[in-house]
């Protein structure tokens, strides 16, 4: 027994390891980055994150990133709602090709969209907006949600449908009063999966915007590859994309394992 | 659940279809239309058959980026499913310990990956970094800039940083389904842990091993960000996997068409073996 937390523990801590490494660096002077090896900060500075803070630059990156997440996942899970529902309780012409189909997108290699996406968002007007990047990320997202919320809804007994719909309920007033706070847990869960994907990808997001709406994957990037060794304003940066994470996921702690599982242990 | 046969429900399934299809489709028809054309640019585009597919199976390159990508794949595969089915196991079952262990267990899920790799970046680092000037203080050469050995080595366990946790979240969702009965039984059996895992724990399972092993095949296969950002594909291009090469020949070269034959080989191949997991899994569930 002892042993498991053992095991667990150092397990843990190499996965901790790198975030304090990561947060070492974003207090760090940059003399002191560059002067050698240290555990921890000497001349304990806030200065990377004042940076960031007030160069509109910095901050609009984040604000850019954040925009595109939220229109990705309110997308994302207001249409896998009713398709998810479709799939859970009802067969229909096509319907296991279509499941196939929409699950082989989130197989596709972002590489491989990237150059057509560039091409479509240019053609219809969206390049360089956080809707081509927000509309681009529900290619994968979309079906991720829809297997998700399927998993949930599939947990519910039909015996819900038809008694609501014996007691004169609407399709529409049926699915919005009843069954949607039924499956709240699984709408979190899916909500919080569309916004990780979008929030950590970087491929699709740094090629399809150029300025006005450059998010702070790239911004990133930026930094490492032209202004040469501010590994601090890096490292600071880098942290401050770890908080939004944090915080999704406080609030889905209770079902993050079944969410994993895609709703269906 | 007996399901009712119904068309009609191919109007609550229309607007997703709309969406993917606009997503995945018309992108899929120009990656197509590229891959049977050659430009000159200026847009003028000439019939060409299939001279790109049969230039890519003679591209020395690209085997070598297969070769790697399938030697990758298989690495991080025998280490993260092993290792994330024993955290799993080491995990509470129940008490106030479980909430702190999961959330820690998810957050590098949740970072960005190019932060990913510049974390690992600073890492390694053979001078400043914690990883780098450890192992260097322990008299193993490391330098992941200079030797294959030391980036492989560093891709490999970046990567198993970044995903271990998918697959011991997923693992431990299986275990706490499996009915406490179960185990009440195996004890009036007299059953050792060894007997528990293989003939209880292991059988109920293998629903969410497949899907662990399934998304942990196809994200690995697709890996760019993390590696573009910590070794950029070296050095030399030990660490060049498909995805990086892909993005380095439709994005810097403007060889439209070897990039698009490239692109639907990639994506042919990544279908079929999931299609391949996807059946046997159904078929699995269907018994």
């Amino acid at each position: 027994m002892r042993k498991r937390y053992v095991v667990l523990t150092v397990y843990i801590v190499f996965l901790m390891l790198p975030i304090y490494w990561l947060l070492n660096m974003s207090f760090k002077t940059t003399n002191e980055i560059l002067g050698g090896f240290s555990a921890f900060p000497r001349d304990f500075t806030l200065d990377s994150y004042r940076t960031i803070f007030t160069d509109p630059s910095w901050y609009n990156a984040y604000i850019n990133s954040i925009t595109y997440v939220v229109i990705n996942t309110v997308i994302s899970v207001t249409l896998a709602l009713p398709a998810a529902y479709a799939f859970s309780r009802y067969r229909f012409l096509g319907d296991k090709h279509l499941f196939f189909w929409l699950l082989s997108n989130r197989m596709a290699p972002a590489a491989v969209f990237v150059l057509p996406f560039v091409n479509l968002y240019s053609a219809v007007g969206l390049f360089d907006t956080p809707w081509a990047v927000a509309l681009a990320h529900t290619l994968f997202n979309i079906p991720l949600a829809v297997w998700i919320l399927e998993g949930f809804m599939s947990g519910v007994p039909k015996e819900l449908d038809e008694t609501a719909y014996v007691d004169g309920y609407s399709f529409p007033s049926f699915f919005i009063r009843i069954f949607l706070p039924t499956i709240s847990a699984g709408i979190g869960v899916a909500a919080f999966f569309c916004f990780m994907f979008s929030w950590v990808e970087m491929l699709l997001a740094k090629n399809l915007t150029s300025v006005a709406a450059k998010p702070i994957v790239a911004a990133m990037t930026k930094t490492a590859s032209t202004s040469g060794y501010e590994l601090g304003l890096l490292a600071a940066a880098g942290v401050l994309t770890l908080i939004p994470g944090a915080i999704v996921i406080y609030f889905v702690r209770n079902y993050i394992a079944k969410g994993f599982a895609l709703g269906r242990v | 659940m007996t399901k009712i046969e119904n068309n009609r429900a191919w109007w609550l399934v229309l607007p997703v279809f709309l969406m993917v299809a606009f997503n995945a489709l018309l992108p899929l028809m120009t990656v197509v239309n590229y891959s049977v054309q050659e430009t000159f640019g200026n847009n003028e585009f000439f019939w060409s058959g299939t001279t790109w597919f049969q230039q890519l199976l003679h591209d020395d390159q690209f085997h070598d980026s297969l070769k790697r990508q399938i030697v990758f794949t298989a690495v991080i595969l025998a280490i993260e499913i092993p290792l994330g089915l024993a955290i799993a196991l080491c995990m509470p079952r129940s008490g106030r310990w479980v909430s702190v262990c999961l959330v820690l267990l998810a957050l590098p899920l949740l970072v960005p990956w190019n932060v990913v790799g510049s974390m690992w970046n600073i890492m390694a680092l053979p001078d400043i970094g914690l990883l780098g000037k450890g192992l260097n203080a322990l008299g193993i050469p490391y330098n992941y800039t200079r030797q294959p050995i030391s980036a492989w080595f560093t891709v490999v366990l970046m990567d198993v940083w970044h995903w271990t946790s998918l697959v011991v979240l997923l693992c431990y969702a299986g275990l706490v389904a499996i009915p406490d009965a179960y185990y009440q039984a195996a004890k009036v059996d007299g059953a050792k842990p060894w007997a528990v895992f293989r003939y209880i724990q292991l059988p109920k399972l293998k629903h969410v091993l497949t899907i662990a092993i399934l998304l942990r095949f196809m994200d690995s296969f697709m890996i760019y960000t993390e590696v573009i950002v910590l070794t950029g594909g070296g050095p030399g291009s030990t660490t060049k996997f498909l995805s990086i090469d892909l993005v380095q020949k439709a994005l810097g070269g403007f060889d439209l068409g070897p990039a698009a034959a490239f692109s639907i080989v990639y994506f042919l191949i990544i279908l079929f073996l999931s299609w391949l997991f996807y059946t046997l899994m159904m078929r699995e569930e269907a018994k």
